[in-house]
């Protein structure tokens, strides 16, 4: 089986079981509140970390390419309350130019 | 009064809340499908992220981990981490949805962020609309998304170079749409800031993937005291 293979099926059982765990446990451990605050900043640390890492990098080594001017121009998108698909759109539109520009 | 079975709400008003919602969180699959091919996942295994594992952040994450070089279990441990919130949806939903044997595993594949966040917004309808538009957006979801994601997957694997058409470019622009309605408060945007940072200062010296499971030590920093 292929890493892909494994990362795909491996992440579907986790979160699955994540899933059904809140079905299954008691639901009084809400009410500590340290562990709610740190459960929201989970998804908050990791989307960031996966904005950063995806325009910034490649293949361990950091660089400042086109995907930059997609992701300054997701930004402005998101800054005016752009609905979702056009600030993808906007994004991936800009990228592509500035590639085939080969700037 | 319009009465079904007893319980007493507008089916019609849910409905069109629920769809009102699926629809467009369903066209976005296409973006999945399409990153997902441009990252090197097949469109087999990017339909099976969409059927099987059902929830954006978490496959957007895999997809991403992968693509940057790097091993399952980080892709894994990424996209389980992102996965934990639905857990705590489920924990809140439960005693409203009442699930028992077997709708519980199947209501669990459909616990996402839309249809608890649907069936929270149903909450001065009663409890039987707040179940009936979880049911309901779930479902919706879950039919557009996987058939907008095969239709993404489908079109990317023809076109090429992703990085001609910007593909590679419109993955980190999704985790930043995914992000922004997040971002409500200081603490949250400090942190989010903070954990740009340290993930690609730590690229060039740890394995790819674990840079971004380090910046979880910014969510327990940030999160351990009230203010």
């Amino acid at each position: 089986m292929t890493s892909l293979w494994i990362a795909t099926l491996g992440a579907s059982l986790v979160c699955y079981l994540l899933k059904l765990a809140g079905f299954l446990i008691p639901s009084s451990i809400l009410s500590k509140p340290r562990l709610v605050r740190i459960n929201e900043l989970i998804p908050v640390v990791l989307l960031s970390s996966l904005v950063s890492i995806q325009t910034f990098t490649s293949e361990s080594e950091l660089l400042i390419d086109h995907r930059m001017g997609g992701l300054i121009v997701a930004f402005i998108a998101l800054k005016f309350k752009a609905p979702f698909p056009i600030m993808m759109l906007a994004a991936a539109f800009t990228s592509a130019i500035i590639y085939r520009l080969g700037i | 009064m319009r009465q079904n079975s007893g319980v007493s709400f507008d089916r019609r008003a849910v409905l069109r809340d629920s769809l009102s919602v699926s629809l467009p969180v369903g066209t976005y699959g296409a973006a999945f499908g399409a990153a997902s091919v441009a990252a090197g996942f097949s469109v087999a295994q990017t339909c099976a992220l969409s059927l099987l594992l059902f929830s954006g952040a978490s496959q957007f994450a895999v997809v991403g981990v992968m693509a940057a070089g790097g091993s399952a279990i980080s892709a894994i441990a990424t996209g389980g981490l992102l996965g934990i919130r639905n857990g705590l949806y489920a924990l809140r939903m439960s005693p409203i949805l009442k699930f028992s044997g077997i709708s519980k595993f199947l209501g669990a594949q459909i616990t996402i962020d839309e249809s608890t966040g649907v069936a929270l917004s149903q909450e001065s309808r009663g409890e039987p609309a707040m179940r009936y538009g979880f049911i309901s957006t779930g479902i919706g979801v879950f039919i557009f998304w996987n058939l907008f994601t095969l239709i993404g997957a489908v079109s990317a694997s023809s076109i090429g170079d992703p990085s001609m058409w910007g593909l590679d470019a419109a993955v980190p622009a999704a985790f930043l749409g995914l992000l922004w309605p997040r971002l409500e408060s200081n603490r949250k945007r400090f942190a989010a800031l903070f954990s740009a940072l340290l993930a690609i200062a730590l690229t060039p010296y740890l394995p790819a993937g674990l840079p971004i499971i380090a910046t979880v030590s910014i969510a327990l920093i940030f999160g351990w005291r009230s203010r």
